[in-house]
């Protein structure tokens, strides 16, 4: 579907990642593999170190610490909070919603909307698109968008196939409507007939989690998990990211008239880097216009990676000016979308760590 | 440079490679070890395999990767 939006700006950027860092070399004892096999995937994949959450964090707990920060450094003021969008595919609890736990968490006034989305890793896509459509109504100035995934505690430690590159994280995206922001052409596509290829099987309502479920299975290639971690059919998702989102870049492209080298970075979901790196090569973009450092630092936290290689790859640079950037997230649903803007100035473009010890 | 076989073997030692005529059903190679082949080849003959291109069966026997590589424009 081709969406257009005029005069909507992205105004800032956090992220906040746990302070927890694990590194892959002390988790490859837990996987089914030879360390000499394990360490030709790190330098294949990118597996270095990925920031999870060590205890019992909340999605709504990196929210709130991420939103205190701004309102804390003037970025934000708690009134001027029209809409919160929080897309999350771990909320606190299957009711209430993840946005109204943090909207009563942090005291916010009760004239503006929540509203959750269960989306993965195009989710930051699929939240600027929900945020940009709250920004037609005159009533709203200001959304606060939420990506948020400590999706950690739901993969197995003794699955190779996700855990060496899982990650938790936040981000907080203000929306707001600028004059002379001009078009953002964006293009969102969905398949619910593959949504197998990424689930977590059990703990919903179709098959709540019981012992059953949390039986651990070894798999044909070795992974051990249960039916209420997150199972991932690598094989699936990389045909589907291969086949789907070149057409989806490409033809964004294509529709807005928009060479690669006019565009300055390419700003992707974050699975792997062998994946994006063979992305670049279909799309004939140069490797350093699209960065592929999240994972090997940070781990894939969903729908936080967009904002996570921004934050961390373009800080100064959006802090000083703009650049024209294609957005591109692909995951879970399946779901894939793109979005192509200029970003920047931004107010602000930051990244915390969250610390479970204070 | 290394040989198709050299390079299944670095990623498998435990193996002979030359005796299989399907690595996959024989147990030598799961799908991860079909990316690091991936990135392996492309790193030794300068290439960049085509990301749909990456099945078993263009990976499946010895032949069958050199007959690939031919057809992507490399001697092996």
């Amino acid at each position: 579907m081709r969406l257009s939006f005029r005069d909507k700006a992205i105004s800032g950027l956090l992220t906040v990642v746990p302070a927890n860092e694990r590194k892959f070399v002390d988790e490859m004892a837990n996987f089914n593999f030879s360390q000499a096999r394990s360490l030709k995937l790190k330098q294949v994949m990118g597996y270095d170190r990925h920031r999870i959450v060590a205890g019992p964090v909340c999605a709504s707990d990196l929210a709130v610490a991420g939103i205190e920060h701004l309102l804390a450094g003037g970025h934000l003021v708690r009134d001027d909070i029209d809409a919160l969008i929080v897309v999350t595919q771990s909320p606190d609890y299957l009711m209430p919603a993840t946005s109204h736990v943090v909207q009563g968490r942090l005291g916010l006034h009760a004239d503006m909307i929540c509203l959750d989305i269960n989306q993965g890793c195009a989710g930051f896509i699929v939240g600027l698109m929900q945020g940009f459509m709250l920004l037609d109504q005159p009533a709203v100035a200001k959304v606060v968008l939420v990506n948020v995934d400590v999706l950690s505690r739901k993969v197995s430690p003794r699955d190779r196939n996700s855990y060496p590159l899982i990650g938790d994280a936040a981000s907080i995206t203000v929306l707001e409507r600028r004059e002379d922001a001009g078009v953002i052409e964006a293009e969102l596509k969905m398949d619910g007939t593959r949504r197998e290829a990424l689930m977590i099987p059990a703990g919903g309502f179709r098959r709540p989690s019981d012992a059953e479920t949390a039986a651990m299975i070894e798999d044909a290639e070795g992974n051990v998990r249960s039916l209420d971690h997150l199972k991932m059919d690598g094989s699936a998702v990389f045909n589907f990211v291969m086949t789907e989102v070149p057409e989806l870049i490409g033809g964004l492209l294509a529709r807005t008239g928009t060479t690669v080298d006019e565009v300055d970075a390419f700003l992707c979901h974050q699975p792997n880097r062998f994946m994006l790196q063979k992305l670049a090569d279909k799309l004939a973009v140069p490797h350093e216009k699209m960065p592929s450092n999240v994972v090997e630092n940070f781990g894939n936290s969903s729908g936080v990676t967009i904002p996570l290689v921004t934050t961390f790859n373009l800080a100064d640079a959006l802090l000083a000016g703009s650049r024209k950037v294609c957005l591109a997230g692909f995951g879970v649903g399946l779901t894939w979308g793109a979005m192509l803007m200029r970003l920047g100035p931004l107010r602000f473009c930051e990244m915390i760590e969250y610390r479970e010890d204070v | 440079m290394s040989t198709v076989v050299e390079i299944l073997t670095q990623i498998r030692p435990e193996f002979d490679f030359s005796q299989s005529s399907d690595f996959f059903e024989d147990g030598m190679l799961d799908s991860f070890d079909l990316v690091t082949l991936v990135s392996e080849l492309d790193k030794a003959y300068g290439i960049s395999i085509d990301g749909l291109q990456i099945v078993p069966e263009n990976f499946q026997n010895v032949a069958a990767i050199e007959a690939f590589l031919s057809r992507n424009g490399v001697v092996p």
